[in-house]
């Protein structure tokens, strides 16, 4: 009975490692361990042997059976493990093939340069405020200091809609109406981008059409080392920490002292190139103490309250950041160069 | 202004500056130098020489055979100018010389016969043809007789000289003159200015005797002076004047009118010159121009007077257009022997006018323009006499016949250094702004840290508090100023919800795959015309004219942002770019007039412009046009981003394919159009199938409710049912959809279509669309009953508003 079981252990193991497909496995599976297989029937017999014998052969051929049941198992591993690394031999693809592309757009470069100014601003505790473009005489010109026949009118050539309704020039009436809405008695931080129009002919370096972005800061106290600070700080957020500015003297009618502000030329780090026509400085912006006739005119005290207000152009900035040559590339909306400022 | 250094240092010492680091302190003063010149650095080897002989080449016609002495030596020079002769002293380049641009000159031959040198003409001396006499323009420059031969020209005609051409902003009109420019440089080097010696002598005949002087408009002209100076000869003026003037711009014509131009450059201040016998009245008036009124001016234009100008007249007619320019029928000429010399101060606002109307700039007007020092007028007068007498052998009368009636008094400002330290953030002493005040030659009295300055006239931009901080600040150095920020409140910068929400749809439409632009404002009439959607149009809107447009591409305001963006795709595609999706933010401008005397409604508009394929992969042979539901795709995206609900409806609208386009609205408001550019559109833009949408995004974005309260996450399971209709094949889709989420009653929290059929097995006319139900009620799970009773009304409501079938 003991050889004749471990006849069967040894057959079976056989059989099992010479089953090379799942079916053949299972037929084994049913040969050895079904109910009409060997091993079942050795169990039937039992009945025959002395109570001594008995079970020492039920032990026995438990064992025979579960030795055979977990090579059964492990061999089905392996097989199904073999059928999958077949199949997934089969789906194998060319990788090197490209993929399938993600269609995006992106941002207008005069966008990405007003969200990060804006940005920058909104960081020091300003606000953004915007305004009409179609202005009146009074809010483009007169609010402004800049009274009907002032020889600085001629600095802007302006659209007329009729005497007095005008295409802005710049976006310095949002400055003045702000200063209105905020009626004289409070603190004011704003940055103002917009388009504005001028009488240009359309070439490389003038457009009818362009973008600013001007600044107003009025408090007590507001002195002209704020305005430095403030420009030193955005400069260098712009432009690269290590830019120096300076200032140099100006006319606007709106402000008092009035500056012209250049950043070091990041081309040649101040050394002198053809960027900035050697003199290591480019001009980025332009800026000064609030006027007090603007002040008053628009219900604050210059005795009590001081400001600055600066503005520069948007289409100069990307120029300068970006090395663009001509500004109509930014209104020509070619596919070419809008998409050269985005990733995708 | 063209600034010449020689001149100038007759007016102060400049010391060793060159002129680059003169530019460089100049600049950073106050006044931009935008250029640096020289006249002609690299003249050497050029020298006076005295022609004397003259005779015609032996070979060729045009040609003259000069012998050249020029002192040590006789040279062979062949010269073509056509105004060379015996006698005359000339420049004479020798071999071995260089001209400006490069030019050598060597010993040639020309037709056969040797030449050593040329004979020049001031432009090859490195004048700019413009200001070079017109007597030598077309020929070689002839010098005065008193000229030595021998003498190397660039001193004679000043060509080492270097010119700072300055950038005036209008409030720095004292620096139109070289005494302006002289107290500025003085202040920043801190020298001394040295003024002109203005005396003169007089004849025993006297001025009152030759002319009377009326003034009609004590405002617009406060001072008149008349000179009156006989024995007059016109002869070229001065080398050295001449020179001058050359290297400031301005073309030497005769010893008056240079003498009168020299005096304007000194002073900044304009004189003009008669012929006192074409005056022939004896009288000056000078009033306001009469309506219609015509006078011919010294530039040969007729000119129609408005009756806005202020004219100097003889008592009969205009003389000259007053502080503009002078009348031809008075003009200086050869045989003028009388000079009457206007000095006079006119408002600069009259002036500003009569330029403006005549589109006549000239030396004299852009100066009253700005504003004059009325302290120099009498000054300006007097040193033009001096130089009459002395360089035009002039006979001065005694006594300037005046009206006078002009406010020569200085302005004061007061300030102290407290102040000025508090507004610029500086801690500047008493006595460093006494000695700035020095510097600038302001007259001041100070007490401690109080000033009473005096403002001069001319420095006629000066007048508050503020001002003087500017002439502190630049004379003390803006690089002395520290960096500080600001004290006061702190704010909290943050974007308002509707500039968040703007940039939010922006990033949106990036990631949807269209890339933005910006487009112009200002566009034609007729593109105010195309593509207006249909909500905008309804509300009888015009576009906004310009009064004077600068062409008629941009003569308009925009009432609709596609035009300019379907221009552009035009653009992109006629540049082989063929797959493009575009957006714009952008304003539109809505009047109830074309000419509008009110601001017109300035609201924002979302629109986009998609044309070619918009999905492509070629190694899969992949590749799917765009078609009205991908931008309706984009649009749902659209209001999904601000929590709104869009209607489509199937719309005929101009300019669009009409079958192939829907109005958007919202809440019953119609709020956009979005759909298939008519195929006549596409073909005047050149382009293929394009889609576009137009949005009243300004109304979307205040439709926009911030939502913060928390909405229950479902714990109970949701219950689908398919249901799949038959229907006519013109029945909408979207239609039944909302008859099934209105019947389906508060459980139905969705309903979405998942198949459109129409083809085998379907009776013709039509079609099949097969929508899945979602149920559900966050708080319990739902029973049979209740989604079958739903179900029931659905089917009930289908059938009564579509005729819809239950599938079979």
């Amino acid at each position: 009975m003991r050889e004749k079981l471990e006849a069967l252990q040894a057959e079976a193991i056989e059989k099992v490692q010479q089953a090379d497909n799942l079916q053949a496995l299972q037929d084994v599976r049913v040969a050895y361990l079904g109910k009409k297989g060997p091993i079942t029937e050795v169990l039937r017999g039992m009945g025959k042997l002395s109570p001594e014998e008995r079970p020492v052969i039920g032990e026995l051929a438990n064992k025979v059976r579960e030795a055979i049941a977990t090579a059964l198992d492990n061999k089905k591993n392996l097989l199904e493990e073999a059928a999958l690394n077949e199949q997934l031999q089969k789906e194998a693809i060319d990788v090197t093939l490209p993929g399938r592309p993600v269609k995006t757009g992106g941002p207008h470069l005069l966008t990405s340069i007003i969200e990060e100014v804006e940005d920058l601003f909104l960081g020091m505790g300003f606000e953004i405020k915007e305004g009409p473009e179609v202005e009146t005489d009074y809010f483009n010109f007169e609010a402004l200091n800049l009274p009907q026949d002032h020889p600085a009118r001629d600095m802007q050539d302006t659209f007329y809609i009729t005497d007095h309704l005008l295409l802005r020039t710049q976006t310095s009436p949002v400055q003045a109406r702000t200063m209105r809405e905020y009626n004289g008695d409070k603190a004011i931080k704003m940055i103002c981008p917009g388009i504005v129009y001028r009488r240009d002919s359309d070439d490389a370096t003038h457009s009818h059409q362009f973008t600013q972005i001007e600044g107003l800061l009025i408090d007590k106290n507001v002195r002209m080392s704020d305005l430095k600070g403030v420009l030193l700080e955005f400069s260098r957020k712009l432009f690269g920490a290590d830019r120096e500015i300076r200032l140099r003297p100006s006319f606007f009618p709106f402000t008092e002292p009035s500056v012209e502000v250049d950043v070091t030329c990041k081309v040649c780090d101040g050394k002198g190139c053809n960027v900035c026509k050697h003199t290591g400085w480019i001009e980025i912006l332009g800026a000064g103490m609030v006027h007090s006739n603007v002040l008053r005119m628009s219900g604050y005290d210059p005795e009590e309250y001081s400001g600055f207000a600066f503005g520069m152009g948007v289409e100069r900035i990307a120029m300068l950041k970006y090395g663009v040559d001509d500004i109509r590339h930014f209104y020509t909306n070619d596919v070419r160069f809008l998409s050269q400022y985005h990733k995708a | 202004m063209f600034v010449s250094l020689n001149w100038l240092k007759q007016y102060v010492n400049i010391d060793n500056s060159t002129p680059e680091e003169l530019a460089e302190r100049i600049t950073r003063s106050g006044i931009e130098v935008e250029g640096i010149e020289r006249i002609a650095p690299e003249s050497t080897n050029v020298v006076v020489g005295y022609v004397e002989s003259c005779e015609q080449h032996p070979n060729a016609d045009k040609l003259n055979l000069c012998q050249i002495n020029v002192g040590t030596e006789t040279y062979q020079i062949i010269c073509g100018a056509p105004n060379i002769a015996q006698g005359q002293k000339i420049a004479a380049a020798l071999p071995g010389a260089r001209l400006p641009g490069g030019m050598k000159i060597k010993k040639a031959k020309l037709r056969g016969v040797e030449s050593h040198g040329m004979v020049c003409s001031l432009q090859e001396l490195g004048i700019d043809e413009k200001f070079v006499p017109k007597e030598f323009a077309e020929g070689i420059f002839v010098f005065p007789e008193d000229a030595e031969v021998g003498t190397p020209v660039a001193e004679l005609l000043n060509l080492d000289d270097v010119i700072l051409e300055l950038g005036l902003t209008p409030n720095r009109a004292d620096a139109m003159s070289m005494l302006g420019v002289a107290y500025e440089v003085a202040a920043i080097l801190n020298k001394e200015v040295n003024l002109p010696e203005e005396a003169y002598p007089t004849s025993n005949s006297k001025a009152a005797d030759f002319v009377q002087v009326k003034v009609e408009d004590n405002e617009l002209n406060p001072y008149y002076g008349a000179y009156v100076i006989e024995n007059v000869k016109i002869a070229p003026s001065p080398l050295w004047m001449r020179n001058y003037l050359m290297a400031a711009g301005i073309r030497p014509i005769n010893n008056v009118v240079d003498i009168t131009n020299y005096v304007l450059l000194v002073y900044g201040q304009p004189l003009h010159a008669f012929d006192y016998d074409k005056v022939a009245t004896k009288e000056i008036v000078v009033r306001t121009a009469n309506e219609g009124e015509t006078m011919q001016t010294l530039d040969d234009q007729e000119r129609t007077l408005t009756g806005d100008e202020l004219v100097i007249t003889n008592g009969k007619e205009p003389i000259a257009l007053a502080g503009v320019m002078g009348g031809a029928n008075s003009e200086v000429t050869n045989q003028t022997t009388t000079v009457l010399l206007e000095a006079a101060y006119f408002d600069s606002r009259a002036i500003r006018r009569s330029s403006k109307h005549h589109n006549l700039r000239s030396e004299a007007s852009s100066r009253y323009e700005k504003g004059i020092d009325p302290n120099r007028v009498k000054k300006a007068g007097a040193y033009a006499a001096r130089l009459l007498a002395e360089y035009a052998g002039g006979a001065v009368a005694e006594g300037v016949v005046e009206f006078d009636e002009l406010d020569r008094q200085e302005k004061k400002v007061e300030l102290d250094t407290a102040s000025v330290n508090a507004r610029l953030g500086t801690t500047i002493s008493d006595d460093e702004i006494a000695s700035i005040l020095t510097r600038l030659q302001f007259g001041f009295e100070q007490d401690n840290s109080q000033f009473a300055v005096s403002i001069p006239t001319r420095r006629g931009d000066i007048s508050l508090f503020e001002d003087m901080l500017e002439e502190i600040a630049r004379i003390y150095g803006y690089d002395n100023i520290p960096y500080t920020l600001p004290e006061g409140e702190a704010f909290a910068g943050k974007l308002t919800t509707k500039q968040y929400l703007k940039r939010q749809l922006k990033q949106y439409l990036q990631g949807a795959g269209l890339m933005e632009t910006i487009t112009y404002s200002l566009t034609s009439k007729a593109r105010t015309e195309m593509l207006v959607s249909p909500e905008v149009k309804e509300q009888s809107v015009h576009a906004v004219a310009l009064k004077m447009p600068m062409s008629e591409e941009h003569s308009h305001l925009r009432i609709s942002l596609l035009p300019e963006l379907v221009d552009t795709l035009s653009y992109n595609v006629a540049r082989k770019q063929d797959n493009l999706g575009y957006f714009e933010f952008g304003r539109i401008f809505l009047s109830e007039e074309e000419q509008t005397t009110e601001q017109p409604t300035e609201t924002a508009r979302l629109a986009g412009a998609i044309t070619g394929t918009w999905t492509e992969q070629p190694w899969q042979q992949e590749k799917k046009p765009v078609d009205f539901y991908v931008v309706k795709g984009i649009v749902e995206g659209i209001f999904a981003q601000l929590d709104l609900e869009p209607v489509f409806q199937q719309a005929q609208v101009d300019g669009y394919h009409p079958g192939r386009t829907a109005t958007v609205s919202h809440n019953g408001r119609a709020v956009g159009v979005v759909g298939q550019l008519h195929p006549t559109v596409q073909k005047a833009y050149d382009l293929k199938e394009t889609y576009v949408f137009d949005l009243d995004v300004a109304y979307l974005i205040d439709q926009y409710k911030e939502e913060p309260s928390f909405r229950t996450v479902p714990r109970h399971p949701s219950v689908t049912r398919d249901i799949a209709l038959v229907v006519d094949e013109a029945a909408h889709a979207g239609d039944i959809q909302r008859t099934i989420k209105e019947a389906g009653g508060e459980l139905v929290q969705q309903v979405q279509i998942f198949d459109v059929y129409q083809g085998e097995h379907m009776e013709a006319g039509k079609k099949s669309i097969a929508y899945t139900v979602l149920y559900q009620d966050p708080t319990r799970t739902l029973t049979d009953e209740e989604v079958e009773a739903s179900y029931n009304s659905i089917m009930e409501a289908v059938k009564a508003a579509h005729g819809a079938e239950l599938r079979s």
